[in-house]
């Protein structure tokens, strides 16, 4: 039964999880003559929801992806198809245990009530697990089960009820065709439609559709294993779909939940098996459906073991058996994200996939919203498409980042986490003295960045440095950062920033563009630098960034490493359509040394004859400076409130330049610095926001302490929001804390990491107004004010300097004191060190 | 009286809706499906467990096939069979006469070391060729008697009743042992392998014995899919429009 239309708003491709939630919502949002086509049957197509385990466990670490999966528990349960027996993620093990005194923490910020409970507990609950090999467990009451194929139907339903759908099962599509960049219609087997917007919501195919547009979509399907145990009559008697709580076996990358008189046994424990979306079989040739492939029993088998010592008696049960087992093929994405937002390569041509149960619904409300309004209400930046480099679009790098990420599904993964596969992909021109340096990187926006230097060692005795006690506290970080700070704070540290992001804009059109898209007034003289916020519509932030002006009809704007795909795509989505400004990146053409410090003058002085005083190049400006026989642009700004310039240098003269600071800086002591201190320490103390922690879209730039003192006369995105927030006293205000006391029960000193909640003083969790949680954005070391130092957005009457409240860490409580409620830092608050 | 029993099965592909031959028409595309052994296979691994658990004895599955056939004898001791036997062959497919005589001589050589066989199980046919003749052409190489159809197993004092499904009921026989029996679908519901099972079934020894391969009688020249009838549907009318095509219909069709 297929009534396809020739013509279509919206063609929506894939009736799984996600494509269903995209209809309704947008159904829901006033959108009409939405198409949704899948090229199997309904309810059950095939894909990756048909198998799914349907289980919801709400606390993450991650902000975006727990405030998606809260929302898609609430439409679940307002749908009628969510039970919630609650579940347990059981620690085998001392380092489990702290990590689940983290998730405590993660529950407290998120608002998910969640409980540390004793293996008595545990046995009170799910009377067959064996305790003897646990050590406790973090038990979590609202975990749920949803009926996922159901609530496909009822979205489905919503969207037909508003006479805004066709449904058309059984029907493929066989090519997208796209028209000056734009789609312009899905061809299928059973007609082609013509459409302003296509959504590829097809799991495990989605890189498969997109490509027959040209587009990319940078995941693989990949399997996971699971098998049903049965018939358990302890089971059967509950007389339940699902009786007992969810068990989740950390520590052996499994879980078992009971499916009726069953128990399901699943594992992420089994080495990455990766397929390709060409691969993938159809309805016809598959055995039981296209993502439900044949168990590979000899990967399983491992975890049988494991699933049997925690649950003996249960699982070996006289008479039940294996009766099921698959391989589940699942989407699985290079950073563990989703990918959603519109593809960089065709317009109107949206992606919503390496989409889990948990966050179906919320993520087809956020789809919706995105392409209803323009941004979504829960900031997407960690799910956005276009956050990926083209390197990241290669599937070396997807097997080797999925590979490596499969196995921490239910790992211990450390705030501050390297990956380890698919390095040295991105190499700043200054590599080659850095690695001479001992510099131990980290990854930025796939670059390779010295986050500090192994040769800097000597200087944490020089300034006598404490190191962390708890290994957790110091995993990926080293004292040196600290060294290297006070280093730069008393002499100079030359800093490798080249992984910053560098666009131009040129035209005659570039100032009036320029306007329309930042807050601050760039039509500014020649030479001047604005840091400005960049907002979305609704006056949040969209990023923050460095607008330079080079010529009457030039800038350049540098904004963050990781920012690349996101700011090119805003930027060039807002260019003038008649021509008259036009913007290209110019990234990989620049590299960029920091110097700082007080000696930094003297140092870069030395190599120039251009006059470096303060008089001749104050703070804010940017010149051209011939440094060595090298032309570079430098800026006199700072990022970590010490005197001296962002250098730009050709990318060819970058060892030239290197080797002419390196060697002028010597005679001061400079040192070479690392992200460690530009990105953390040295940013901290100034309290300066960094985009994707501080900045975000849900905050706007007065709750930031951004606004500027003056509106420019211009029209901009968000200026109608932005000045109605400046109207009122606002409800929440980015702070700096400082830590009082370290010490934990156990007598050790304990450093939170960020993500923290921040509590009153007699432990309750605080939000403000909106609803918005109080929670550790950063968190680092201050070495020069000798202080622990926490950023977060407290609701103003929290905000207050001087008062006191408690961060929670590992299940501890620590007091803090409020020191600054605005944009000036502790560290040098009137900025005369940098203006020097 | 303990039994002795031995199960032959054959490793075979478990195809969806639509089987996929590889491009030379030789063999069924695998690289999407599992394998398994067929419904009848499953049902006679099952009643050799079942009969040595109610007479006590031991169990052997047998197959010949190649090294990953493996698979197939372990998920029988799975379900709680006590040794495997692999006649090891490489990938391709030994006809009926091949097969039997491979199977004979593994048997042979068995019983030289343990005894004889009390009952060899054959599945009525394997889910593949469906030759109907492996079991027969054993038996009479081991010059014992053989039912195949059997839906009922009873070992009595000296020999065996058996009982083969007909139109109307069963067909009864009684057999002296050692004996040999092809068993139907139904004979019994077989469980399904047990966690524990598999990781008994894991570690245990299979024995590995290297056929002679002797001439068979059929060659391969290619699968094929057979003629899929073209069906179409005539719609006669709706309600009570339609009941004079349909009553024509009916008298075309000698039904009136």
């Amino acid at each position: 039964m297929s009534d396809l239309p020739d013509r279509a708003h919206v063609v929506v491709i894939g009736a799984g999880i996600v494509g269903n939630c995209i209809v309704g919502h947008l159904a829901d949002k006033g959108w009409k003559e939405i198409v949704l086509v899948d090229k199997g049957p309904l309810p059950d197509p095939g894909g990756s929801t048909g198998h799914a385990s349907n289980f919801i466990f709400p606390v993450d670490h991650g902000k975006e992806i727990a405030m998606l999966t809260l929302d898609s528990q609430r439409q679940y349960e307002a749908m009628g198809i969510q039970v919630s027996p609650g579940g347990i993620e059981v620690a085998r093990t001392e380092e489990r245990m702290e990590e689940l005194r983290r998730r405590m923490a993660s529950a407290k910020a998120w608002g998910v009530e969640s409980e540390l409970i004793s293996n008595e507990r545990i046995k009170e609950l799910v009377p067959f697990v064996n305790t003897d090999i646990l050590l406790g467990g973090f038990w979590t009451p609202s975990v749920s089960v949803v009926d996922s194929l159901q609530a496909g139907t009822i979205m489905r339903q919503k969207a037909i009820d508003a006479s805004a759908l066709t449904v058309s099962a059984n029907t493929e599509v066989e090519d997208l065709e796209v028209e000056d960049g734009r789609i312009k219609a899905v061809v299928t087997d059973r007609g082609r439609i013509e459409c302003e917007y296509v959504i590829v919501a097809c799991g495990v195919w989605s890189p498969k559709i997109a490509a027959m547009a040209g587009a990319t979509i940078p995941l693989t399907p990949a399997v996971h294993q699971m098998i049903d145990v049965g018939p358990i009559p302890a089971l059967e008697e509950t007389r339940a779909e699902i009786a007992f709580p969810i068990v989740r076996d950390m520590d052996t990358n499994m879980y078992e939940r009971q499916n009726g008189g069953d128990m399901e046994v699943g594992s992420y424990a089994h080495r990455p098996i990766l397929h390709m979306p060409e691969d993938i079989p159809s309805i016809e040739e598959a055995q039981l459906s296209p993502t439900q492939l044949p168990l590979s029993q000899e990967d399983f088998d491992p975890q049988m073991e494991d699933a049997l010592e925690l649950m003996p008696d249960l699982l070996d049960t006289p008479g039940a058996g294996v009766k099921h087992g698959i391989d589940g093929l699942l989407s699985l994405t290079p950073d563990g994200g989703p990918i959603l937002g519109e593809t960089i390569e065709v317009k109107g041509l949206w992606s919503a996939a390496a989409v889990w149960i948990k966050e179906g619904p919320g993520v087809g409300r956020m789809i919706a919203e995105w392409m209803t309004d323009g941004e979504p209400e829960i900031d997407p930046h960690g799910a956005d498409i276009a956050r990926f480099t083209p390197h990241q679009r290669t599937w070396k790098h997807i097997r080797a980042r999925t590979s490596e990420g499969f196995n921490k599904t239910y790992g211990i993964v450390h705030p501050r986490e390297q990956w380890e596969s698919d390095r040295d992909q991105r190499h700043s021109t200054f590599h080659p003295r850095t690695k001479a340096l001992g510099a131990v990187y980290f990854e930025a926006g796939t670059w390779e960045r010295p986050q500090w230097y192994e040769s800097n060692a000597p200087l944490v005795e020089e300034f006598g440095v404490a190191d962390r006690e708890h290994e957790w506290d110091r995993r990926w970080w080293s004292p040196i950062i600290n060294a290297e700070h006070l280093a730069m704070r008393e002499r100079a540290a030359m800093i490798d920033l080249t992984a910053f992001s560098i666009y131009e804009v040129k035209g005659a059109g570039a100032c009036e563009y320029l306007q329309r898209m930042v807050v601050a007034n760039v039509d500014r003289p020649i030479g001047r630098i604005m840091y400005t916020p960049v907002l979305t519509h609704k006056g949040g932030f969209r990023s923050d960034l460095t607008v330079v002006r080079l010529g009457w009809d030039h800038y350049r704007i540098i904004t963050g490493g990781g920012d690349w795909g996101r700011d090119l795509k805003w930027f060039t989505d807002h260019l003038p359509s008649d021509g008259s400004a036009f913007l290209y990146d110019v990234t990989n053409a620049w590299c960029t040394a920091g110097v700082w410090g007080p000696r930094a003058r003297d140092i870069v002085q030395s190599v120039t004859e251009h006059d470096l005083s303060n008089e001749a190049f104050p703070f804010g400006q940017a010149q051209q400076v011939e440094v060595n026989g090298i032309p570079t642009l430098m800026l006199r700004i700072s990022y970590v409130g010490d005197l001296g310039w962002e250098i730009h240098a050709p990318m060819e003269h970058g060892l030239k330049l290197w080797d002419t600071l390196w060697e002028a800086g010597q005679p001061h002591g400079m040192i070479a610095a690392g992200g460690g201190v530009y990105g953390t320490t040295g940013r901290i103390e100034k309290g300066y926001r960094l985009m994707g922690a501080e900045l975000e879209s849900e905050y706007n730039p007065v709750e930031a302490g951004l606004a500027f003192p003056k509106v420019k006369a211009a029209d901009f995105n968000g200026k109608e929001n932005y000045l109605k927030a400046r109207e009122s006293e606002p409800i929440a205000k980015m702070c700096s804390l400082t830590v009082e006391d370290h010490t934990s029960k156990a007598g050790i000193k304990r450093f939170m990491n960020g993500g923290e909640p921040i509590l009153t003083t007699d432990g309750q969790r605080i939000a403000d107004a909106h609803g918005r949680p109080s929670f550790v954005t950063t968190a680092g070391s201050g070495p020069s004010v000798g202080k622990h130092i926490l950023l977060a957005y407290l609701p103003t009457e929290h905000a207050e300097e001087g008062n006191e409240l408690l961060v929670e860490y590992m299940n501890e409580h620590y007091p803090v004191v409020v020191r600054s409620n605005t944009r000036n830092g502790i560290f040098d608050p009137d900025d005369t060190r940098m203006k020097a | 009286m303990a039994l002795n029993i031995l199960v032959a099965v054959k490793r075979v592909p478990a195809p969806g809706a639509k089987i996929v031959l590889t491009e030379d028409a030789q063999r069924i595309d695998t690289k999407h499906l599992g394998f398994t052994v067929s419904p009848h296979e499953e049902c006679a691994v099952e009643e050799a467990v079942q009969l040595t658990g109610q007479h006590g004895g031991e169990s052997t599955v047998l197959t010949l096939g190649p090294e990953v056939a493996e698979e197939q004898l372990r998920t029988a001791i799975s379900m709680g069979i006590n040794h495997g036997v692999l006649v090891a062959t490489d990938d391709e497919e030994w006809d009926a006469i091949a097969t039997a005589a491979a199977l004979t001589d593994a048997i042979t050589t068995l019983e030289a070391e343990r005894g004889a066989f009390d009952l060899i199980l054959f599945g009525n046919e394997s889910a593949d060729a469906g030759n109907y003749q492996v079991g027969v052409r054993v038996a009479h190489a081991l010059d014992r008697p053989v039912v195949s159809g059997i839906k009922d197993i009873e070992v009595t004092g000296d020999g065996v009743t058996m009982k083969r499904a007909v139109d109307d009921g069963f067909e009864v026989m009684q057999l002296p042992l050692p004996a040999v029996a092809a068993v139907k679908e139904g004979i019994n519901l077989p469980r399904y392998p047990a966690m524990r099972g598999r990781l008994i079934a894991k570690k245990a020894q299979i024995r590995h014995i290297t056929p002679e391969q002797r001439q068979g009688g059929l060659s391969r020249v290619r699968l094929r899919h057979p003629q899929q009838d073209q069906t179409e549907t005539q719609i006669l009318g709706t309600g009570a429009e339609a009941a004079p095509a349909v009553a024509r219909i009916f008298e075309e069709v000698g039904l009136l």
